[in-house]
């Protein structure tokens, strides 16, 4: 089992993220998050799509998304030469005397404190997963009310093997 | 111009000549403007059988066969003969109506999601909601759904947007779609290694599959195996590749196939798949029967190569480019020693039957069959027993061979049937089916009778769902459930009730005078043959 982040850039036709997630559900693969937005030019969607599984299983996904006729190209971005980002919306319980601890934490990852009212703090946080997981593991021993995460969007590194904006 | 008519004109501009379909109010704007067109439209009696009939017409013609009906459960009956035509990459445009794009979502009446529902089973789909992309839309629609691997297209199109004006009508000559450009031409490099592999070998087999017949590379794909005396073995959509009796051709793989084609699959050292993928049914164990040999999958679609068996050469492309891509190369490949192996295989390991004399022995009438119908006749089998013993005893000469071979859709081989007799009127079409898939279209006798399309129909009535059945005599020792079809029709009276000639055989002591009577006339006619209820496929 490994685990892969694919960006696919996608024809913006309407019903094109339910082909793709589609195509997961119905062949049994599995998202582990999935982003999508428009492009710089608005007929093109890239999506971000985390998914894990073995090497034949990441094969054939990689081969049945390429397939779908909306897809215009797919490609892996490997860990070392990508950046992969993710933001999280973490509503916490504070009580009025309790602020101090999720302040300091928020400072240490720089996070930002984007919403509070007199019971809680609303923190909004942005890196790779693992540095998310450490913040949330961090303030562990508060209450978390709501957490809202966006999952991974991702580029590859330098001007080379850009596929289109 | 009206949105109906510029549709009307997109499929004329694509030489559409038949649509099977069946009105209902969504659709009726398009049904309305058909009747200015020179295209003959078809009433076919289920929806779902517009879609096998679409499918028998393309595989005669190799242009998408078009099928046209409402929404809602005119749209959602189609699926399943969309989903046949998908499994075995037939080429299909289809149709359907919508309620009014303002309505769409708010589940009126005839309401149905068909783009959504049929996702899995289509190459692409479109719901048209601007009238002014009909041209471009079906332009790319009957390029999508006849290049690469082929497959069903739908569009969707809403009451309105049919009845909708568009300022001008102007039919693309070339479609410019970014996303979609299937691969054609083979990797030269992975040509030339197969090459080699092919002189290296000792026991080359070359399976051939479904792919050869869609890329309609018949004859260059014979020549090809003749000139290099490499024998072949075929899947089932990949009969009628080879004619049966050629010297090279040694069967149909698989479960249900011949003992001496999967033998000399598995003894093979070198073994090219021509434009078959590796399906359950045809390699059970692909671990084990592909192990140890050098594999080379040519294929158009390269999802499927490595989805099932890893390759070691894998070429992408279409086959007849790719035939003639090997064409290009000079090699010799030494197989003498191997045919005559082969030969021999297939002399000790012919299927031994031990007929019931009171019934039709299935085997032998299959084979007086084939070789009294026309040559180039089409042969449609349905899905059961009667499609096992089709596959196994059909003598394919210079015709063809249909059947729902991916799906196993019952009830397949009538309407099919239909769509290749009015695809081409000058063929002899036979329809080959049993008791239990008979009574899943039967009610398209009626539209074979409209349509004066002379369908020979065959029945092979055991009263049981026979291969069900057969199932249950193996795995549950003769504990039938739900496989008894009682209530089954008198087929002489029902024959009378349609106006078609009809005829029975009992056993086999009079079956070449009646199959001379049935096959006489250029007409439809129904052959009832009685079988034993207790005969198995092997």
């Amino acid at each position: 089992m490994q685990k892969k982040v694919f960006q696919i850039l996608v024809d913006n036709t309407s019903g094109v993220l339910s082909r793709i997630s589609g195509l997961f559900s119905r062949r049994g693969y599995n998202i582990d998050s999935i982003t999508a937005g428009v492009t710089a030019d608005s007929r093109f969607t890239r999506i971000t799509i985390v998914t894990h599984g073995d090497d034949e299983i990441l094969d054939q996904i990689e081969k049945q998304v390429a397939k779908l006729v909306d897809v215009r190209d797919i490609k892996e971005l490997k860990r070392d030469d990508s950046i992969y980002r993710e933001l999280a919306l973490v509503k916490v319980r504070t009580g009025e005397d309790r602020r101090q601890g999720v302040m300091e934490a928020v400072d240490i990852y720089r996070a930002k404190i984007v919403d509070s009212d007199r019971e809680c703090l609303t923190v909004e946080i942005t890196g790779t997963q693992s540095k998310i997981e450490a913040f949330l593991s961090l303030i562990s021993n508060y209450e978390i009310l709501e957490l809202a995460r966006t999952g991974i969007a991702g580029l590859g590194r330098g001007s080379e093997n850009v596929v289109y904006l | 111009m009206k949105a109906a008519d510029a549709i009307i004109r997109c499929l004329e501009e694509e030489g559409v000549e038949t649509v099977f379909g069946y009105p209902g109010v969504a659709i009726c704007p398009f049904y309305n403007s058909i009747l200015d067109s020179t295209i003959k439209t078809v009433l076919i009696r289920t929806e779902q059988n517009a879609a096998h009939a679409a499918s028998g017409l393309a595989r005669v013609t190799g242009r998408p066969g078009v099928c046209a009906v409402t929404s809602g459960p005119g749209a959602t009956n189609v699926i399943t003969g969309i989903a046949t035509a998908f499994a075995d990459s037939i080429p299909l445009i289809c149709i359907t109506g919508q309620v009014d794009s303002t309505l769409l979502g708010s589940d009126v009446f005839q309401e149905a999601d068909i783009t959504g529902a049929v996702e899995s089973f289509v190459k692409y789909s479109y719901l048209v909601r601007n009238p002014e992309d009909i041209p471009r839309i079906f332009k790319e629609a009957f390029y999508i759904a006849n290049t690469g691997r082929k497959g069903p297209v739908l569009i969707d199109i809403p009451f309105d947007v049919q009845n909708a004006n568009i300022s001008r009508f102007k039919y693309p000559e070339e479609v410019s779609l970014r996303t979609y450009k299937p691969t054609v031409k083979g990797h030269v490099v992975q040509i030339k290694k197969a090459v080699k592999a092919l002189e290296h070998a000792k026991r080359p087999v070359i399976c051939a599959g479904g792919g050869v017949q869609l890329s309609e590379a018949n004859a260059e794909f014979r020549s090809f195996v003749e000139k290099h005396n490499i024998p072949v073995v075929s899947t089932m959509m990949g009969i009628g590749v080879m004619p049966t009796e050629h010297p090279l051709y040694f069967g149909m793989v698989g479960n249900n196939g011949k003992a001496y084609a999967n033998r000399a699959m598995n003894e093979s050292d070198v073994m090219i798949m021509f434009g078959a993928r590796v399906a359950d049914r045809a390699i059970s164990q692909p671990d084990f029967m592909l192990g140890g040999k050098v594999l080379i999958h040519v294929d158009v679609d390269p999802a499927e190569i490595g989805k099932i068996a890893s390759s070691t050469i894998p070429i992408v492309g279409d086959i007849k480019h790719i035939i003639g891509d090997f064409e290009k190369q000079e090699f010799s490949v030494d197989s003498e020693l191997w045919i005559n192996t082969l030969n021999r295989y297939k002399e000790t390991m012919k299927p031994v039957r031990r007929p019931n004399p009171d019934y039709v022995d299935p085997a032998v009438f299959i084979d007086k069959l084939s070789r009294k119908m026309d040559a180039d006749g089409i042969y449609v089998a349905d899905v059961g027993q009667n499609q096992i013993w089709s596959c196994a005893y059909h003598v394919v000469r210079n015709g063809q061979f249909f059947t729902s071979g991916g799906m196993g859709t019952m009830g397949y081989s009538i309407p099919a049937a239909m769509g290749a007799k009015i695809a081409d009127r000058n063929r002899q079409v036979i329809a080959v089916c049993g008791d239990g898939s008979f009574q899943m279209s039967m009610m398209e006798l009626a539209t074979i009778k409209q349509e004066n399309a002379a369908v020979k129909i065959i029945v092979m009535r055991n009263n049981y769902l026979g291969m069900v059945r057969e199932y249950q005599h193996n795995a549950y020792k003769d504990n039938y459930s739900v496989v008894d079809i009682a209530g089954y029709p008198d087929l002489c009276k029902l024959s009378a009730a349609y106006d078609i000639p009809y005829l029975r055989l009992d056993n086999m002591s009079n079956a070449d005078e009646i199959i001379d009577i049935f096959l006489k006339e250029d007409n439809t006619m129904l052959l009832e043959l009685m079988i034993d209820p207790y005969d198995l496929v092997k």
